[in-house]
């Protein structure tokens, strides 16, 4: 019944931030694209809604070789309309006026949403870890009834079926990983937050944390099974060799892609069926398109576990290929 | 093309707060879950393996005593089947004491009776004679007087014998 009450709520409150988004620029004819790339993009502010206080200023913190470390506010910049200590806020992007070069580590949309799912995270599980310290040896109970069976999901149906007898020293990376993603997607759900695990940057940084953990972990045989693989015609391992070369990267590059495209394209989707409203400026459409958008939601909560479980999965059987002794 | 092109700024948070929540996740949070997981499950399993071997014990503590009421109860059979034997065995034996001790005592009974009828029949022998004599004696003594009175004694005498 909660589930269901926020589920309206979020549709809600979608809309209305999109209706007020869109209408937002007065005269100009509504850019469905526009639109949507604003909402899946990072940006400095964190827009909520048109007027005074709808979008909150975000720090920005960058660094030049030639002018040192810069933080200010993004307010300094006025949404774009004014320049501050030599940089200028164009589409969204921060740019040195003099075409020098530097490095951008402000917190923006995408880090403040990151920055608050790790706190909800560490919430979570501090709770949990302390009901386990309250009721020792006895049930669970509360948050900690609800988090132990996916906990002991992803130990005993993901990590450990894939990785073997090793798995514990494993369990704390995927299990972080797995928590991640999932709170990161559904987080990404709530109306007004930020793409966070549709970003290509926070995948790929994700996809290369399993990547170098495959590596370290790896033992001879699977190094053997890429440049010498076993019983193979010698013509064949010149083709051979060099796919599965490749496929060492090609791994958590599907890894970092799955994700950044399905919660982004489920995002699109989203905003697109809204976006059939104001282009067709229509009441009826307007219904329509929020009873689809409601089950297509649905189905993107469902996609939030997926991914997560998928990710997860992938990861653990990628460090039990790397693990796997000659047998 | 924005969307595929990671920003700089992300990858380092997204590094640095990820491998942090690794970090601290895994040392409050992961370790003390894990660890209490992993003992309840070892309680729960050695509950399971006490109850069992429990039972186990049940088991053959019963069977032992199934098997010691057999054993009891066929020693009672065997004694019993042993003592009906004795009691038999006596019985017989007194059975057949008492019929021999009868048949001595009628052999003897009969023996005895034969040997006072003899006697008897000697005794009677002998007064017979005695008396034949007598008798012998009387007539020969009347017949040495008179004819007649040696007959009415002799009819006298055996008047008196057959009185006797």
């Amino acid at each position: 019944m909660k589930l269901k009450i926020s589920i309206v709520f979020t549709f809600v409150f979608l809309n209305f931030g999109l209706a007020n988004a869109s209408s937002g620029e007065e005269g100009e004819p509504f850019n469905a694209g526009e639109m949507i790339m604003h909402h899946i993009s990072d940006s400095h502010e964190w827009h909520l809604w048109d007027g005074a206080y709808g979008t909150v200023p975000l720090p920005v913190i960058l660094y030049s070789p030639d002018k040192g470390l810069d933080v200010f506010m993004s307010s300094k910049f006025d949404h774009g309309h004014a320049s501050y200590n030599g940089y200028a806020y164009e589409d969204g992007h921060i740019v040195a006026e003099d075409g020098a070069e530097f490095y951008d580590f402000s917190i923006t949309k995408n880090v403040a949403s990151l920055l608050l799912t790790a706190i909800i995270i560490l919430w979570i599980f501090l709770s949990v870890a302390k009901g386990y310290r309250k009721n020792k040896g006895q049930a669970p109970k509360g948050i900690q009834s609800f988090f132990e069976p996916i906990i002991m999901f992803v130990r005993d149906d993901i990590v450990k079926p894939n990785i073997g007898d090793k798995y514990e020293k494993y369990l704390p990376y995927l299990l972080t990983l797995f928590f991640f993603v999932w709170i990161g997607n559904m987080l990404g759900l709530t109306p007004g937050a930020a793409n966070l695990t549709g970003n290509i940057a926070v995948t790929g940084v994700l996809a290369i944390l399993t990547l170098i953990l495959t590596l370290f972990s790896s033992k001879r045989y699977y190094w053997n099974h890429i440049f010498w693989p076993p019983g193979v015609p010698l013509p064949i391992k010149f083709i051979i060799i060099p796919v599965e070369i490749i496929g060492i990267f090609t791994k958590p590059f599907s890894l970092m892609i799955r994700l950044f495209v399905a919660i982004t394209a489920g995002h699109i989707v989203l905003l697109s069926l809204l976006g059939l409203t104001f282009i067709f400026q229509s009441w009826a459409v307007g219904v329509g398109a929020t009873l689809i958008v409601f089950l297509i939601n649905l189905i993107e909560l469902l996609v939030a576990a997926i991914q997560a479980y998928v990710f997860t999965l992938f990861s653990s059987m990628y460090i039990g290929m790397a693990l796997e002794e000659h047998h | 093309m924005e969307l595929l092109t990671p920003g700089v700024g992300l990858i380092f948070w997204q590094l640095v707060v990820f491998l942090l929540l690794v970090f601290v996740l895994g040392k409050f949070a992961w370790k003390p879950i894990l660890n209490a997981l992993k003992i309840r499950e070892e309680s729960i399993e050695e509950a399971l393996n006490t109850a069992e071997q429990a039972r186990q014990e049940m088991e053959k503590l019963k069977a032992d005593n199934a098997k010691l009421l057999d054993e009891a109860r066929h020693e009672r059979e065997e004694m019993l089947k042993e003592a009906r034997t004795t009691a038999n065995a006596i019985k017989d034996e007194a059975r057949a004491d008492a019929s021999k001790a009868t048949e001595k005592m009628i052999t003897d009974a009969r023996a005895a009776i034969e040997a006072e009828k003899k006697a008897a029949m000697a005794d009677v022998r002998n007064q017979i004679t005695d008396l034949s004599i007598m008798i012998t004696e009387k007539v020969l003594l009347e017949k040495l007087s008179e004819d007649q009175a040696q007959k009415d004694l002799i009819n006298n005498y055996i008047k008196e014998l057959k009185l006797n």
